[in-house]
């Protein structure tokens, strides 16, 4: 099968939806392949941290600028991905009083809003804060929900006429010469079995695919160095502050706790790998990260964790600059154009950035393509608000409309955001599926449309099976619904294959409470509904005769 | 109160209010003993299935049709082979006892094979009278019936799974919305209440029992079907009464999938188990924490629980730990160790806690073996497999060993090391 678009963009992270919508907005035919799921590499796995730029503003003042303005502009247009918990930076005894004033003046400079704290002014706002804190910067920090802002973009492009295509996994651009001219894919099925091939032709391909564009680059010759850098986070079961809390200190592992919907991320470390679809999950990082975050908000240690997951950072810097330490890696991103770098045309890698700086990522690389294509449209995505921010929807007239019970009703609004009335209209019942995360069939419904069998690609978008019970109450319920568009097996591959991802990260969290859900969702999964032994499936293999016939004495 | 002398409370003291806990406090009085059974929160039978397991399945993953067969093929480590064939009839003679006519199975050695709401079939050993119409050996026709807003039970879904699965009977699933206005997604256990008292609802025909507005629902979807099987929310104290009322409305056997928590029919197990202990004169205090214990050379002397911030001590001349595993609580765990936390023994585990699971989340994981080593009378030992105290054992989820989940042997466990832990300790005290 052979198909053309103008410009296919590899890569369903953030940046590649971002540049989806930004170029489908400006007319111009794009066709997105991912070969996972929206947000499967880097923007599904990071801590939901919307920068002020308070982070970069002694270190990286351009960052930093472009992380105010940024910021203000995703509260806009993305507001339904975006709780304004403001952030803390916070002072320990030891901890540079002469860094914490540079803070102070880097934040003007950029023009960063901040407030001077005591420290008895940053427990009034935290009171879980440690006693010692000595003293606090507040700044305008946010938790973004990377994967409603980036099905938001996907949305907003396929709005636009752009093709998404997840699932879909390159592998190899098509070269005419010294000129790239398209790409060749395998799609997987329902089942995850590959399906025969495609090639897409186009006039310009986008390689955004972050940790992964050294991979890309070399099926064309060219080489990316991309510095992929590990970094671990923890998912603790509850909110134990309300507010980004940030050490205030030069640089270090585990230095961040950002509030997130039902939970506290901590995170991070930093740790140069290899490859990144390999990257060594070690449980020193959780300790650390515990131990460390416990200085600042002390009923962390002991305090419960659902789970921990590691993400990997497309740090690049150019070959001749060769920093030892990743944290010292430069967080700018590169635009790289093959054409003047390697004399490679149609191609253009985006490497480095980070979420905040998405959409002004996906601007520049816009700019740079029309230029190339010829074409005459400026980027609107500054000003034109995604799905699901288009408008604001009041939260009475939802629990009204949709029969739904207050606190249900919330978190529902607060997911689809506008899009409520279309997703929670329906003349059926509307149960909870997830009662952890409060997700009702509506939503899970809505997303299995847009998705097919991908329960995982359900989840992201609903939050389904992502809270206490990490699947252990709900995953059968989300799997049950494919059926009976659905045969049986594919209902239990979904379902296995949600299930196995939720273990991946409660693996790194199996002590006290969490450990005993474990065991109950073992007993649960493996016990009551005897799940774990698939060999039953083959109806032959059970020799019904020999069991328990019935006992008369009951009738 | 160091100097106190305490009086004798009772001979035997349990601590633990689950299957293994109250099965032996009834085997230490059936053997002559005065016992005292301390639980602290309600018995995990609310969150068990309500069907009992002996043997399910080989450790070579193989479905077990006769659990006594198979038995002899464990390995010399596996509880039952330690404390042998008989503590298992034992076990199972002590359950039939106290469940009376209220489970079947117990005519036969082999195992049954029972439908579970998740739509796969399971071998089990003893299985409530609300459950045996849905045996699915059986080849009569069956129509499963779930409720609109009770998620977890799809029974169109459960339907095509078991045939899937091999279930020689046709089978069909529908989905209907339940009578009256009881919403089974937040208000299960009222539904079960208005089953149990066979309230009056109202209906486009006017008010009517919920039970015959049931059975009126089901009616139309019946077909040839010859068995009609519904998630087990049919009644507490008046399930058998819920139950004949509807096959007499419908014509045809009705039973009941045992479902996740809350447990309907773990519920009601719990309440035949404490008429038991009250028939057999064990004395309960619930809802109170063993927090200490005093123990004298080798022995435990008493354990003291917490109550509204006071100690109450309860001496005893044996005691039986049966707190239950890392659901129950019975094994506690923190970033660096697990530990048995009422009298400190020891719980063998890797030291290193990325060894404490494994990447396939449905073969055997190390934690699900987790709990103490004991010796073959039970008696809970240190790392040098010496026994921590000469009058403690222990039972159920507390002991460790093996991994009951994949095998299905959970209920089985409680019931043998209970009975043999209970009537060991009944017999020592005396």
């Amino acid at each position: 099968m052979d198909t053309k678009t103008e410009v296919l963009v590899i890569g369903g992270g953030s940046t590649g939806c971002g540049i989806a919508r930004d170029l489908a907005m400006r007319g111009v035919a794009v066709t997105l392949v991912e070969r996972g799921t929206l947000t499967d590499g880097t923007t599904g796995r990071m801590h939901g941290l919307l920068h002020s730029g308070g982070r970069y503003a002694v270190s990286d003042q351009e960052s930093a600028a472009e992380c105010i303005t940024e910021n203000r502009i995703l509260r806009e247009i993305a507001h339904h991905c975006v709780e304004p918990t403001g952030g803390l930076f916070v002072s320990k005894p030891g901890d540079s009083e002469e860094y914490f004033e540079r803070k102070l003046s880097g934040c003007a400079a950029c023009d960063i809003p901040t407030e001077r704290l005591s420290g008895e002014q940053a427990r009034a706002v935290e009171p879980y804060l440690a006693h010692d804190v000595e003293r606090a910067i507040r700044v305008p920090d946010a938790a973004i929900d990377p994967f409603r802002l980036c099905v938001a973009n996907a949305a907003a492009a396929r709005e636009h006429g752009a093709r998404i295509e997840t699932h879909a996994e390159v592998t190899d651009l098509l070269l005419d010469g010294d000129r790239v001219v398209g790409v060749e894919l395998a799609h997987e099925n329902d089942t995850g079995q590959s399906v025969p091939t495609e090639r897409i032709e186009a006039e310009h391909v986008v390689n955004a695919t972050g940790a992964w564009a050294g991979q890309i680059g070399a099926m064309a010759g060219v080489d990316i160095a991309v510095r992929p850098s590990k970094g671990a986070m923890t998912v603790m079961n509850c909110r134990q502050v309300d507010t980004v809390i940030n050490r205030c200190r030069p640089k270090g592992d585990a230095d961040i706790i950002v509030p997130h919907e039902t939970a506290c991320i901590l995170g991070t470390t930093d740790v140069e790998v290899d490859d990144p679809d390999d990257v060594p999950e070690s449980q020193w990082e959780v300790e650390s990260m515990i131990e460390t975050l416990s200085e600042l908000v002390p009923i962390l240690d002991g305090a419960r964790t659902l789970r921990s997951f590691w993400g990997v950072r497309p740090l690049y810097e150019p070959p001749e600059t060769k920093t030892s330490d990743p944290t010292d890696i430069t967080r700018q991103f590169f635009l790289l154009d093959h054409a003047d770098r390697d004399g490679l045309a149609g191609l253009t890698s985006i490497v480095g950035g980070k979420l905040t700086t998405y959409r002004l990522m996906a601007e520049r690389i816009s700019d740079h393509i029309c230029e190339r294509l010829g074409v005459d449209a400026v980027c609107r995505t500054a000003d034109v608000a995604l799905p699901g921010s288009d408008n604001p929807m009041r939260l009475e007239d939802a629990m009204a409309s949709f029969d739904l019970r207050s606190p249900i009703a919330r978190r529902s609004i607060q997911r689809l955001g506008s899009r409520s009335s279309s997703v929670l209209s329906i003349d059926e019942p509307n149960p909870v599926i997830c009662s952890c995360e409060a997700v009702t069939r509506a939503e899970v419904e809505d997303a299995l449309s847009e998705v097919g069998t991908d329960l995982n690609a359900v989840r992201i978008r609903t939050r389904a099976s992502m809270g206490n019970c990490q699947g252990c109450f709900c995953a059968h319920r989300m799997a049950a619904l494919l059926h009976p568009d659905h045969t049986v097996e594919t209902v239990r591959s979904s379902l296995d294959a949600l299930y196995e991802e939720r273990w991946r990260g409660q693996r790194h969290a199996l002590w006290g409470e969490q450990l005993s859900q474990a065991m109950l969702t073992r007993f649960l999964h493996a016990t009551t509904m005897n799940r774990a032994h698939s060999q039953t499936a083959s109806s032959e293999s059970i020799a019904f005769e020999r069991f328990d016939g019935g006992d008369d004495r009951g009738d | 109160m160091g100097a106190m002398t305490v009086a004798i409370d009772a001979d035997v003291c349990v601590i633990g209010g689950g299957l293994a806990g109250m099965t032996s406090a009834i085997a230490a009085a059936e053997a002559g003993a005065s016992v005292r059974l301390l639980s602290h929160k309600k018995s995990t039978l609310r969150q068990a299935s309500g069907l009992i397991d002996l043997l399910g399945y080989t450790p070579a993953g193989e479905i077990v049709a006769d659990p006594f067969d198979a038995m002899a093929t464990l390995p010399d480590h596996h509880l039952y082979q330690r404390i042998g064939e008989q503590a298992v009839h034992d076990g199972f003679d002590l359950f039939d006892a106290v469940v009376g006519e209220s489970y079947s199975g117990d005519h036969t050695a082999a195992n049954a094979l029972v439908p579970t709401y998740g739509g796969r079939i399971k071998p089990t050993a003893r299985y409530p009278t609300m459950t045996a119409a849905g045996l699915a050996s059986d080849r009569s026709p069956v129509l499963f019936v779930g409720f609109e807003r009770l998620t977890a039970f799809d029974a169109p879904y459960v339907s095509a799974s078991l045939s899937s699965d091999g279930m020689p009977a046709p089978t069909r699933g529908v989905t209907i919305s339940a009578p009256g206005s009881h919403r089974p997604d937040t208000r299960l256990h009222r539904l079960v209440h208005a089953l149990d008292v066979n309230e009056s609802v109202s209906t486009s025909t006017g008010s009517q029992p919920i039970r015959d507005a049931l059975a009126r629902r089901i009616e139309p979807h019946l077909e040839s079907a010859q068995r009609v099987g519904l998630p087990a929310l049919l009644g507490l104290e008046n399930a058998p009464d819920v139950r004949r009322d509807l096959e007499r409305l419908l014509g045809v056997d009705v039973f009941e999938l045992p479902m996740g928590p809350p447990s309907i029919p773990g519920q009601r197990l719990e309440h035949q188990y404490l008429d038991a202990l009250d028939d057999a004169g064990v004395f309960r205090t619930t809802g109170n924490p063993v927090v200490a214990f005093d123990a004298d050379a080798g022995r435990i002397q008493r354990v003291y629980i917490d109550r509204n911030g006071s100690r109450v001590p309860y001496t005893a001349s044996q005691f039986v730990l049966a707190t239950g595993g890392l659901v129950g609580k019975g094994l506690a765990s923190d970033r660096t160790a697990l530990s048995e936390p009422v009298f400190g023994c020891h719980v063998p585990h890797p030291a290193d806690r990325a060894e404490w699971y494994g990447d396939d989340p449905h073969t055997d994981q190390p934690f699900a073996r987790f709990g103490v080593a004991v010796d073959r009378s039970l008696k809970p030992c240190d790392d040098s497999e010496t026994p921590e105290y000469d009058n403690l054992r222990a039972a159920g989820g507390v002991l460790g060993g093996t991994d009951v989940t994949m095998e299905l042997s959970a209920s089985g466990r409680s019931l043998a090391s209970g009975v043999r832990a209970g009537r060991l300790a009944g017999e020592r005290s005396n």
